[in-house]
This record gives structure tokens, sequence and C-alpha cells, in this order.
């Protein structure tokens, strides 16, 4: 970790994903689309989540179109926008999620249902919530810093970017000087599910990011789904996203076994 | 003002590259090289050659005399029907395969709805030798069972999409999710004006060809290169990017858009983006579609199955938005009968998206002297059981 990160910081004023990151045990963060398997599970799975001592959550907001996304995620969005989810939704069951949950929650999702939500009335709705930040992989990077940084920061939000193994070190570097919080490093070329461990390719990929000594830490996903994957992503990076895994998790135990699984990988 | 797309691959508002960073690499690669590699003469010598000896370019201009005398105006038919493979789709996938080839990809990617495009890609790919793969939703698999067999005979493989509503935007998913696991050797060849910068305005580019032709052999007809109107039928919007594309900054050309209604634009089943369409997101591009209120896109219908796109390309979200177009709503059953009436009238059967803009006569008068061009985007042969459902034949 670079340097600049192990002065005194001063705590009151950061948002709890920069204090997580602050921790020194390695963080295992979780993604499960909102409204599956069952509508009314969004804030049972956070508090089961919490519990079972995951370090920090993503709340996948449910998109028709998700692109980026494996046939797992896919298949649990659909599932969700059919059993009724909308944004307002889930707004509405996040609205007392802090009287029970401490943890860093990012709400990760398209950029389309932000657009028609509005992205300053979400903004300001995550902030209301006590949602810390924002994934939005198809708001690209040159568009957020020309349109949409100074709606974020008024309402205290961080956006997280992702990058690639076809990522240039040159545009990684643009990435991390754009973020504050952590940088979304995406295992392989691949969509969300796809691949089962990591080869050289990912290897040598994972060891030129830490080359770099960004200063934002890098959290790594896609192609995480057990103890091993989680410890080889890990190796280098501050931390790792597990999602489909979860979800396929969800889908065959249901919502009372989570426990079970998180301790599976840690 | 320009209508054309600006640097930063927008139309007005619409338009951009709303990609994930997975997608990034290789729009960049294409950004930073398509419009260098379509000047180079090596180049744009393959392709016109190509387009003359294999596509049989230029596609004539035929005045189309009995239907100029029923609607009391001066019709001329772009004879895109006339192209190899049966509409102006293959002008688009022989510049991309050209352009796939100076890129160094070894490997093809395309969705398609209907088929055409599919075929028009599976065509091109055996010309080069190249592999082909191409997205179809497993529902329009059933639907267009020839086409389906056309591109396995031309040796490309068809994956069936099976994801949401197993038609063509989710076809158009895979094909990106294809693109996104195989970033390296692999190119996308988009079928209209659709999708992230600069596929778009590379597009539009290729089909410019129509309305370039359109030019040339209108001076020669009517003493002038400009017509009063350019008109047609709207998906994506490739065919009419094609023949608008001159004609974008000529102000007395007048452009009409001629959209699938389906059933009725407020019936719930319709494809006319411009009138129930809002800004948004669809497949990397900021552009008109239909959604809820919520942001999900909606499946949209209509009884052409290339005219079925949720969206409309960024090129003629900005022509309606601005006013510079004029787009118009036909039915089903109004294309329908345009259809039988352009066989009968011309001896021409055209493809059902393409009837849709020949329907237009109720919705807008002509003057006696206009000159109207409409582009005849394809032939009917894929629709015939439709037409032979729909007309009991």
């Amino acid at each position: 970790m670079p340097s600049g990160r192990q002065v005194q910081v001063d705590y009151t004023t950061m948002n709890r994903i920069n204090q997580k990151l602050n921790e020194d045990q390695k963080l295992l963060s979780i993604y499960f689309t909102a409204g599956y398997p069952n509508l009314e599970d969004t804030v049972p799975i956070i508090q089961g989540l919490e519990k079972a001592g995951v370090d920090m959550i993503e709340i996948g907001l449910p998109f028709s179109d998700p692109l980026a996304d494996g046939p797992t995620i896919q298949e649990s969005s659909t599932a969700a926008l059919k059993n009724g989810m909308t944004t307002e939704l889930l707004f509405d069951q996040l609205k007392d999620v802090r009287k029970s949950v401490t943890l860093p929650l990012i709400i990760m999702g398209y950029f389309n249902p932000v657009l028609q939500y509005g992205v300053e009335a979400f903004c300001k709705k995550c902030q209301e919530i006590g949602i810390d930040g924002l994934i939005l992989p198809d708001l690209p990077f040159d568009v957020y810093q020309e349109k949409y940084e100074p709606v974020f920061k008024t309402y205290g939000l961080s956006n997280t970017f992702l990058i690639t193994p076809q990522t240039s070190d040159e545009r990684i570097r643009k990435i991390d000087s754009a973020s504050d919080g952590f940088i979304y490093m995406v295992s392989s070329a691949s969509t969300t599910g796809a691949k089962s461990g990591f080869g050289d390719e990912q290897q040598a990929y994972f060891d030129r990011v830490a080359a770099l000594e960004l200063k934002n830490p890098q959290i790594v996903g896609f192609g995480i789904s057990n103890s091993a994957t989680f410890q080889a992503a890990t190796a280098k990076a501050k931390g790792a996203i597990i999602g489909s895994a979860f979800i396929k998790h969800l889908t065959q135990n249901g919502v009372d076994t989570i426990v079970d699984f998180i301790q599976g990988i840690r | 003002m320009s209508y054309h797309a600006d640097e930063k691959g927008y139309y007005g508002e619409f338009g951009g590259a709303y990609i994930p960073e997975m997608l990034y690499p290789n729009c960049e690669e294409l950004r930073q090289n398509y419009i260098r590699i379509m000047e180079e003469p090596s180049f744009r010598e393959e392709f016109q050659q190509l387009l003359r000896d294999y596509v049989g370019r230029p596609t004539p201009l035929y005045f189309a005399e009995r239907l100029s005398e029923k609607y009391n105006t001066r019709i001329y038919l772009k004879r895109e029907d006339l192209c190899h493979t049966g509409a102006h789709k293959v002008n688009n996938t022989i510049g991309q395969i050209l352009m796939a080839k100076k890129l160094g990809k070894d490997r093809i990617i395309a969705e398609t709805g209907a088929g055409q495009h599919g075929v028009a890609t599976a065509t091109v790919c055996a010309l080069m030798g190249i592999e082909c793969v191409v997205y179809m939703g497993e529902i329009d698999i059933t639907r267009q069972a020839p086409n389906v067999a056309r591109m396995k005979m031309l040796g490309a493989e068809v994956r069936p999409a099976r994801s949401g509503s197993r038609t063509l935007k989710d076809a158009t998913n895979e094909a990106i999710r294809d693109w996104i696991n195989n970033p390296v050797n692999t190119h996308y060849i988009i079928g209209s004006v659709v999708g992230p910068h600069p596929y778009p305005d590379m597009v539009a580019r290729f089909q410019s060809i129509i309305s370039e032709e359109v030019k040339g052999q209108l001076r020669e007809k009517e003493g002038r290169e400009n017509p009063d109107y350019v008109v047609a039928c709207v998906g994506g919007g490739s065919n009419a990017a094609g023949i608008y594309y001159h004609y974008l900054d000529v102000p007395e050309v007048g452009i009409i858009a001629v959209e699938a209604a389906g059933k009725g634009i407020h019936s719930g089943e319709s494809a006319a983006t411009s009138a129930l369409g809002k800004v948004g997101i669809i497949h990397g591009s900021k552009t008109l579609l239909m959604q809820t209120g919520d942001g999900q896109i909606t499946e949209p219908y209509s009884i052409s199955a290339g005219l079925d796109y949720p969206g409309v390309g960024p090129m003629h979200a900005h022509l309606f938005k601005s006013g510079r177009g004029e787009f118009i709503s036909i039915t089903d059953d109004e294309a329908m009968t345009a259809g039988l009436e352009l066989s009968q009238l011309e001896g021409i059967i055209p493809a059902i998206e393409t009837s849709h803009a020949f329907a237009i006569f109720d919705y807008k008068k002509f003057e006696k002297d206009d000159v109207v061009v409409f582009n005849l985007s394809g032939r009917g042969d894929k629709d015939l059981q439709t037409y032979i459902d729909y007309f009991k034949l």
C-alpha cells in the first residue's frame, strides 16, 4: 500500500468505504441482486451479510439489459424485475437500513435506470439512506468527469471505476487520479461469473497493477467464487468481490444460510 | 449546424460511447483508426471494387412512373433491393470486413434480428475466409428459419440468444458479451447505425454510398443533385442514414423517416421510437429508446422483424429532436397494403420493412413537381411467408 495511506487519517470526515479500506485485513465484498430470490429479501440479505462478517456490500439494481454480466446475474436480474423490483421500491426497502447495518453499502447497476430516476435525485436519495458509493460500469469515466462528478461529490458518494487486463497503464493512472475510494479490478476479459480460477495471464495483470503503486487500493471482481480464488485475488490486491457464486448459493440455499457461504470463503 | 457526428460521436445530445471499461480498448482502437483506414487509397479501392463487382453497385435509380402517376408527384426508387443478398446491409458488412482485416482481426461476430444482417455478415466472412459467429434471438431463429439456413450454408455459426426477450436486442447483448470475452482477435460487425461511437458514424459512412450515387443519378435524370425529399424506413436506421447522408446538411432536401407503429402507436405493440421513446442509454449509445418509467428497456413489436428495435440510431434521434427530419409512423396493416400496391404498380415486391416507407401518402402530400427519392432498401423474398399468411395468397 502506498505510504500516503499509513499516515494519521481523520476518520470523522471519511465515508465508510474509505474507513474500511484503511483497516488491515483483506476485504471481502459481496454483490447481490436486489429483489432476488424474493422481492423482500434485500434487507435480510444485507443484515445476513453483516452478521456473517463481510466487509462491504454491493446492492445490485436490476436492469433489463445487463450487458457486462454473465448468465447468473442476468437471470437474477430478470427474476428480480419480474418480482416487481424498481428503483423507487429499492430505496423504500433501504430507507431504515442504517438502523441495523454499519457496513459500507454501494449500489451497483447500469446507468439508464439512474438516468431515468434523475442523476441528482438518485444521488440525493442515496445520501439520505446512507449509501456510500455507486458503481455504474456503463457510465464512462470521461462523461462522469465532465458532467456528473460535482453531483456525486455534493451528496458524498464515491464513484468506483473499473479497469481490465486490457486497460493501459496510462489509463489506469488517469482513473486512479480521478478515483477516491477503490479501483474495481476486473480479473479477466470476461463478463461476470465466466471464468473459474486464474491463469498466468491474470497473474501477470495482478503483478502489473501492483507495480503501478496506485493511490487507491484495488478490489478484484469477476471470477472469484471460493476460498482459493479469493486468496489468489487478494494476494496483491486489497480485497475481492464475489457476485455470481453468492447468487447461485442464494438460489440453491436461500437467505438463511449466508453465513455458511461466507465461512467457506475465509 | 451539422447533422453529422462530432469528433466524440455526438449528434446533438445523442450518441457517445456509454460502455463498460471492458469494451473501451476495442472501441478506442476502432475510434482511433476508422477514419484513417477508410481514407487509405488501398482501402477505398478494394471497397469500391467489391461494391461494384460483388455487390452489383451502383444500384439503379428508377423512375416509378405508375406510382408517380397515382400520387401525382415524381417518385424515384433507389434499388438497394438489387444488392447481393437482397438489401443495403451488405454495403456495411463489406466495409467492416475490410476494416477488420486492416485491424488484424481473425474472428467476426454479429447480431441479427430478421437475419438480413446476419446473412450479409456470413456472406462477407465466406468471401474473406474469416470465422463468423452470428447471435440471433431464439424466437427469431424459429421465425426466420430460411435465413438461419442461409447463414449456416455460408459457413457461419448461429448462436441462439436465450436471455431476456430472446429477440434482436438480446442478440445484440449477447454479441457485446462475446466481444467482452474476446477483446483481442474479434471484430464486432454491428448491422445498423446504433451502438457506441464510432459505430453509428462508421456504419453511416459505409452506407453513404447510397446518397452519393443518388446525387450523380439525379443530376443525369433531373439535371439537379438534390431531390425535394428523401424517404426511408427506420428501425435502427442504417438504410435511412445511407440515403440521408449527403443531404443531411442541405436544408432544401426534406428528410422523411418512417417508423413501424405495429398495431398502432398506443396499442402497446409498436416500434415507433420517436413517438414513444425517451432519452436513455441502449447498447452503449445515448439515444431515444422505448423504456419503462423505471428505465427498463421494453420490447418493441412490428410485423417486420427488421424494424422491431427498441431504440433508434443517435443520428435519427437528433434529426427528430431538432425537427430536421419529419417522422411518420405506419401500422402493420398500412405497410402490408403499401407492399402489395408497390408489387402491383411497379412489379417490385419489397421487404416489409421497406413497405412501411411506401405507406406515407395518406400522411404526407407531395407537390406535382416534387422529386421524391425512396430508398427501396430490401426485397421481399424473405417475407413471402408473412405476405402469404397476411393476404391468404
